[in-house]
């Protein structure tokens, strides 16, 4: 009944949804993980610490969904389950993986409820689908923020394949998007502005909020197009999925898809001008007024409360 | 070259939908019906490259009952020439659907295959992804720029860190991000052009694949409802809230 987990990083560096993942595949048994990187040095070794992991496996080769595939595909047939985190990555090889294996995978699990029943949101988190998989094989991604993370305190073996990969799509350029806010799918307190902040630079009083918070800051789809946040900001259907303790919501409206990003906060708080907005109509505290008033005066007032984390 | 774009009719995403009540899925009689939103970026792709004279011929499929005959009419008034309706009442699961997919390749032979990259109903972002494993085509998935570079593709990805730049040799897979461009809504000539333009009707079954589902679903469900919350009166409330907040939280 083994599981085969795709590790998830970024930059050389393990990322923190990964304790998530290995907590979930652990429901269906023991968890070997496999990283596919081209320096993949720093990654396993910290893989290997993830407490329930048996055994680190390396494919050292370039980053695209093929090479990531074909890895995973030589692997496969040991495993019951072969498995990814909803994320970019795994969202791009879990069903190129699973259409070479003809078997139909079961995306974005957020509930195991058994060793092979699952559910899974649709309609934009608007529904819950509940599903039972007969299939021998599974081919699962988890959303990592739905899980609590893996305890750390392992030194699991760490084995390099030697494996040949081939892809034909070539990488040729990353951009990304130099900030220090902490990682947005795994925060534990999220700020999020809406078109409404006006500007990048207004973007920048929502970043200084959530650098008093130790927060991560997203933002809405209407807020990226118009070029006051980056892409990789952006929270919903179509964007990042998160489940914080906090969510403060900054000048947002609470469109349907938006709200599909939000649905695993434990709490929302909103600040808007518009007491009929649908996200203040869900939220658990809010505050009807200007953000340009509010948000430096909130500053100001949390410093005072002297909350450092 | 030649360009077939994969196209899906769903509830409007507008709409707010509704689970029935005895968990077999969602109301969807009586709802209005549209294409994918992602589906429209991917025909405005399409049709973008045949105006700029680097595509011949922009090919319209999409699977499902006759009333999808709507959104290969909308795509072809955007510009397509012409359209393939794979009809079936039943739900297909994806791997049957890019199963139908690749048969079409098959016959059609494309050079690049267009698809949205999620349908907004069962949010599953998989068509794609399968159709290029199962026609061994490299892809480049979630694109919010697509450069013709000879015989390749340079694709511009929106990815979790922010974007990357892949390389993909043609035949290639594509699938479309809301950010690749601004779909346009067709004027009224052409959408009354659309009509004349050559539209095949193949039932689903004439393919050859088993169309029968593999999961079984047990239900569909509502979310939790969330419990409406109160109003604050000042900055210092919100402040003492959050403050509140913060404190209980767990250390991780
Ligand atoms: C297929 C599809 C997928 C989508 N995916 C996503 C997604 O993943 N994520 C996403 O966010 N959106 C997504 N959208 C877009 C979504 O439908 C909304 O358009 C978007 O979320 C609206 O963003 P907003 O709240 O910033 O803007 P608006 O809806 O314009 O809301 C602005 C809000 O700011 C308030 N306001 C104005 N001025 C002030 C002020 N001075 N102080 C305080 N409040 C103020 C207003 O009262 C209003 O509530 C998607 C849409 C489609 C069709
Ligand atoms: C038991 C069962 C119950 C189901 N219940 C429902 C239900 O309640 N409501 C419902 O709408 N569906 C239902 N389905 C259908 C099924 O879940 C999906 O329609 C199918 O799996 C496609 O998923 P997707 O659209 O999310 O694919 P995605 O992978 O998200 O789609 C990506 C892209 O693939 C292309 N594509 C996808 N589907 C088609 C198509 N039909 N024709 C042409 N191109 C396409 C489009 O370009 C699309 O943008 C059910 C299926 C089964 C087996």
């Amino acid at each position: 009944m083994s599981v085969l987990l795709l590790a998830d990083h970024d930059k050389g560096e393990l990322s923190p949804a990964t304790a998530r993942l290995v907590a979930a595949a652990s429901q269906l048994g023991p968890v070997d993980l496999l990283v596919v990187a081209e320096n993949p040095d720093n990654i396993a070794a910290a893989a290997a610490q993830i407490a329930g992991v048996r055994i680190v496996q390396v494919v050292k080769a370039a980053e695209t969904a093929e090479s990531i595939t074909n890895s995973l595909e030589s692997l496969a047939q040991r495993y019951q389950s072969v498995s990814a985190s909803a994320s970019s990555v795994g969202k791009d090889v879990i069903p190129r993986l699973a259409a070479k294996l003809d078997i139909q995978p079961v995306t974005d699990v957020v509930e195991i409820l058994g060793p092979n029943r699952f559910t899974r949101p649709i309609y934009a988190g608007n529904a819950l689908e509940t599903l039972t998989d007969p299939q021998p094989k599974h081919l699962l991604t988890f959303r990592a923020s739905a899980f609590r993370p893996a305890a750390s305190g392992n030194a699991a073996p760490v084995e390099n394949l030697d494996l040949s990969v081939n892809s034909a799509a070539r990488f040729l350029a990353a951009h990304r998007t130099e900030s220090d806010t902490p990682d947005l799918a795994t925060a534990q307190i999220v700020i999020g502005g809406g078109v409404s902040v006006g500007s990048a630079e207004g973007f920048q009083l929502i970043e200084k909020l959530g650098k008093t918070l130790g927060a991560a800051v997203g933002a809405t789809r209407a807020a990226v197009d118009a070029g006051y946040a980056p892409n990789d900001w952006q929270i919903g259907q179509t964007g990042k999925i998160i489940a914080p303790d906090l969510y403060i919501a900054i000048g947002i409206s609470g469109a349907l898809q938006h709200l599909a990003g939000i649905q695993g906060a434990k709490k929302i708080f909103a600040i808007n001008t518009d007491a009929e907005a649908p996200l203040v109509k869900i939220a658990d505290v809010a505050l009807i007024g200007d953000l340009f008033e509010i948000v430096p005066q909130l500053i100001a007032e949390l410093e005072k409360h002297g909350l450092k984390r | 070259m030649k360009i077939l774009v994969a196209v899906k009719r769903v509830v409007d995403h507008n709409v707010r939908i509704r689970v029935r009540p005895d968990g077999t899925g969602v109301e969807t009689t009586g709802v209005r019906m549209s294409m994918n939103p992602f589906c429209k970026h991917a025909v405005e792709a399409a049709v973008q490259l045949a105006e700029k004279g680097q595509a011949s011929e922009v090919v319209i499929v999409s699977i499902g009952p006759k009333q999808s005959n709507d959104v290969i009419l909308t795509a072809l008034a955007m510009g397509a020439h012409r359209g393939i309706l794979v009809e079936t009442d039943a739900a297909l699961e994806t791997l049957t659907i890019a199963k139908l997919l690749a048969k079409v390749t098959e016959e059609e032979q494309p050079d690049l295959i267009l698809l949205g990259k999620q349908a907004v109903d069962d949010d599953s972002n998989h068509v794609g992804q399968m159709l290029a494993a199962l026609t061994n085509r490299p892809q480049a998935t979630f694109a919010s720029e697509i450069l013709v570079k000879g015989s390749e593709l340079e694709v511009t990805r929106e990815v979790d860190y922010g974007r990357e730049t892949v390389a993909v040799p043609l035949p290639a897979v594509v699938t479309a991000d809301l950010r690749l461009n601004t779909p346009r809504n067709a004027a009224l000539p052409m959408v009354m052009k659309a009509r004349s333009k050559p539209l095949a009707v193949r039932p689903a079954t004439e393919f050859g694949i088993d169309l029968a589902p593999r999961l079984v679903v047990e239900k569909i469900s509502p979310p939790a409802e969330r419990v409406a919350g109160k109003t604050v009166g000042s900055v210092a409330d919100l402040a003492a809230a959050i403050a509140a907040e913060v404190n209980e939280m767990e250390a991780l």
